[in-house]
């Protein structure tokens, strides 16, 4: 099983040049407050008319990874059709003390933050099963945090496709430029999720990196 | 004397030692408040099992996670996509509560150890 898993792993992507799916799963993932379910419901919006979470000033509001299959994507007559995995932010800490500055007394911190380390377990185990990922970070912060580094990494050791949604970018100091040379291997296509901005860029995008 | 203690495993230790085993030490060494750097580092698959392992041991009072800084990868050739295996670059690990990121460029790191 490992040995096969293995396999898969080190030569999928030269079986992929050849046996196309008819549907591939996207997984959507990022740290926490990057905008991921804010993308994920601009996604299915747009193509479904329907939404897959609520977003939240709050980190880890999402804390179960969440599928919404068969959305269907039409570009320059283009079609994909993928099924997409919103996923719980990714983190290296989680500290109930956080959530306490949200409002919440310390019982409710401390339950939302023993969810929080689960979904990011839920998140992890994911990788296994996805055929892509959009990778979204917020061009406002650092790029070069251990999350974004892992998740690049896994994607290239299991020669998966990435594309990196630089989201925010209707924030006065979003810098695209400082994701694309932190990760210049990689497509970056710059987005306002939440307004909408450049969204058809990312959707031609994704047919040519998923499609 | 005062300190944070720190250990250097180097790149022939780190080979001889099975995944498990070498994040297990990581781990405990981490949640006793010491700082470990790893000559060669992680691969993707085993950074990605360390903050697993680690959000399985948040006991939110003691140990509230890890701090883990690292350079990407380099891009690997086709070649080595195929036959070898995917190398990570020198790491530091520590608490979170200790260790804190200051500033990560592609070949610099700067991190801030609080006694």
């Amino acid at each position: 099983m490992g040995l096969m898993l293995a396999i898969r792993k080190r030569f999928g992507f030269i079986l992929k040049l050849f046996f196309k799916k008819d549907k591939m799963r996207i997984g959507i993932y990022g740290p926490p407050n990057a905008g991921k379910t804010t993308l994920a419901n601009r996604i299915l919006r747009d193509w479904t008319g329907d939404v897959i979470g609520s977003p939240s000033d709050v980190p880890h509001e999402t804390r179960r990874a969440k599928l919404r299959e068969g959305v269907k994507i039409e570009v320059d007559g283009k079609s994909l059709t993928i099924d997409i995995v919103d996923t719980p932010g990714l983190a290296t800490k989680i500290d109930f003390h956080e959530f306490l500055k949200y409002g919440m007394d310390e019982e409710e911190a401390k339950r939302r933050a023993k969810e929080a380390t689960e979904g990011v377990i839920e998140a992890i185990k994911w990788l296994d099963d996805l055929d892509g990922v959009l990778l979204v970070m917020d061009a406002t912060e650092d790029p070069f945090t251990q999350v974004n580094v892992t998740i690049v990494g896994n994607m290239e050791a299991r020669n998966l496709p990435l594309l990196i949604v630089a989201n925010k970018i209707d924030l006065p100091n979003a810098s695209p430029a400082r994701i694309k040379s932190a990760f210049p291997q990689h497509p970056v296509v710059p987005i306002s999720a939440l307004k909408g901005i450049n969204i058809d860029s990312l959707y031609k995008a994704m047919a040519e990196r998923f499609g | 004397m005062e300190g944070v203690q720190m250990h250097l495993i180097s790149k022939e230790m780190l080979e001889k030692m099975p995944s498990m085993e070498k994040l297990r030490m990581i781990l405990d060494n981490v949640k006793e408040g010491k700082i470990v750097v790893l000559e060669t580092g992680l691969t993707p698959e085993e950074e990605a099992k360390l903050i697993e392992m680690t959000m399985l041991e948040i006991d939110h009072e003691n140990f509230i996670g890890i701090e883990v800084e690292s350079y990407p990868v380099k891009e690997r050739s086709v070649f080595s996509k195929l036959f070898g295996k995917p190398k990570g670059r020198l790491t530091v690990i520590g608490p979170a509560n200790r260790l804190k990121t200051l500033e990560k460029q592609a070949d610099v790191i700067k991190a801030l150890v609080q006694v």
